[in-house]
């Protein structure tokens, strides 16, 4: 065992580590605001656009996330549309955390008793000044642990990106791997860097959630 | 070049006999496991409590891609023999399957009141007999939604072992594809196949919460 060929590396694991941040990030933001959109729908009205979004669902949550890339990458562009690796996993990922988030932000959303509406409405709120003041804070709270475990999951999951050549930190390892065929101490110490981050994920969640969510529950 | 035929799809659906030997095999070995990671988390000996829990979380923290290249890879190197691809990938698919069950497993059993323990040792029972015919039962119904959802987890990641070579349906696609350059068929079908497995499973795991839902 011997961890010193891999220092010479470390400028590529820490730019690895930002692309895999980077994705992280990118898919977040793009699949929480899918989910947001997607909930709207499902609580909405208009029927086809409720199955549509349920198609969507149970299509991204019963395939597996590798599948789903590959399509993005090798059959897209048959169709004329050719994205770059870094994109193609942006796409496949956000597409991928979407489904997922769909699901945990109407469940929040679905969580606050209809009476507590009731009850805003006689006081004489807005519509807005309802969902803002009553559904929103409460719904909020209910999601956060399933939103950050799955933000997580997506951390981890951004690894398979590496399989489409995106630049990221389990690409790095690869490279690193061919380099100085030191297997065992690469992947021991890209599980590491993967286990530190996630840590990290989870107790800076853990912290925001303490002080975002403070007020007492009922009971 | 040739063009998609009935071999291509007979070569696929062959390819998922290993996709399903995988899923065996991770619930054969982790099931187990699981059970004694749960049991340990939840026993009453503090220093069990926190090495089950760090390996629980290790094993999360890390990515399932990460978990088989090093048992691929890093530890037959590490090791100095050479291990066939199934053993490799069965040991990172349990510990995978083991971390993931024991977590659900012990939220099961923690869901179960402190009082029904107690009110198992005022009829005289054994730890054991509390366990087995008070605990466990109630406890396996709470965690079976959980469990049946993360069968699915688990089958969409045996697609992971395509990366290292292991020719199960993912990798059947990826060589069906290349063979026939029918990326999109290839890829729909390999998608639909996996679909058709895990589309009844959500389903199910979904009928078992609704009806434990309306039991309490």
């Amino acid at each position: 065992m011997n961890f010193l060929p891999l220092w010479r590396y470390q400028n590529q694991l820490i730019d690895g580590a930002i692309v895999t941040l980077e994705l992280t990030v990118i898919s977040a933001v793009c699949g929480l605001l899918i989910g947001v959109a997607g909930a709207v729908a499902l609580n909405g009205h208009i029927t086809p656009l409720r199955w549509l979004v349920r198609g969507y669902i149970e299509l991204f949550r019963n395939t597996p996330s590798l599948i789903q890339l590959f399509i993005v990458f090798f059959v897209l562009p048959n169709f004329g549309l050719k994205l770059p690796a870094f994109e193609a996993a942006s796409v496949a990922l956000s597409l991928y955390f979407g489904a997922y988030s769909v699901e945990i932000i109407r469940a929040g959303l679905d969580s606050i008793p209809r009476n507590q509406v009731e009850a805003g409405q006689c006081l004489g709120l807005s519509g807005w000044q309802v969902f803002r003041h009553i559904v929103l804070p409460p719904a909020l709270r209910n999601a956060y642990p399933a939103v950050t475990s799955q933000f997580v999951l997506l951390l981890l999951g951004t690894s398979l990106a590496s399989q489409v050549a995106t630049d990221e930190l389990f690409h790095v390892a690869g490279f690193i791997e061919s380099r100085t065929y030191r297997s065992f101490e690469v992947y021991a110490v890209i599980c590491v860097v993967y286990f530190a981050m996630a840590m990290s994920f989870k107790a800076l969640f853990a912290i925001i959630g303490a002080a975002a969510f403070r007020w007492p529950r009922r009971r | 070049m040739r063009s998609f035929s009935l071999i291509d799809l007979v070569s696929l659906v062959e390819a998922l006999r290993w996709t399903v030997a995988l899923v065996v095999l991770a619930l054969g070995f982790g099931v187990p496991l699981a059970l004694g990671l749960a049991m340990g988390r939840i026993s009453r000996f503090v220093g069990l409590r926190w090495t089950m829990a760090a390996c629980i979380q290790i094993i999360q923290s890390v990515p399932l891609l990460g978990l088989l290249f090093f048992f691929y890879f890093g530890m037959p190197m590490f090791l100095g023999i050479q291990v066939p691809a199934i053993i490799a990938v069965t040991v990172a698919y349990t510990l995978y399957t083991a971390a993931f069950l024991g977590e659900i497993w012990r939220g099961g059993l923690e869901a179960v009141k402190q009082a029904q323990w107690e009110a198992g040792s005022c009829l005289g029972l054994s730890a054991w007999q509390q366990f087995r015919h008070i605990i466990a039962p109630q406890a396996l119904r709470l965690s079976l939604p959980p469990t049946v959802g993360f069968l699915v987890q688990l089958i969409k990641g045996t697609s992971l072992a395509s990366i290292i070579g292991f020719v199960e349906l993912a990798r059947a696609g990826q060589v069906v594809s290349a063979a026939t350059f029918q990326p999109l068929l290839t890829y729909a079908l390999v998608a639909a196949i996996y679909f058709a497995l895990c589309l009844p499973l959500t389903l199910w795991s979904r009928s078992l919460e609704a009806r434990l839902d309306g039991s309490r």
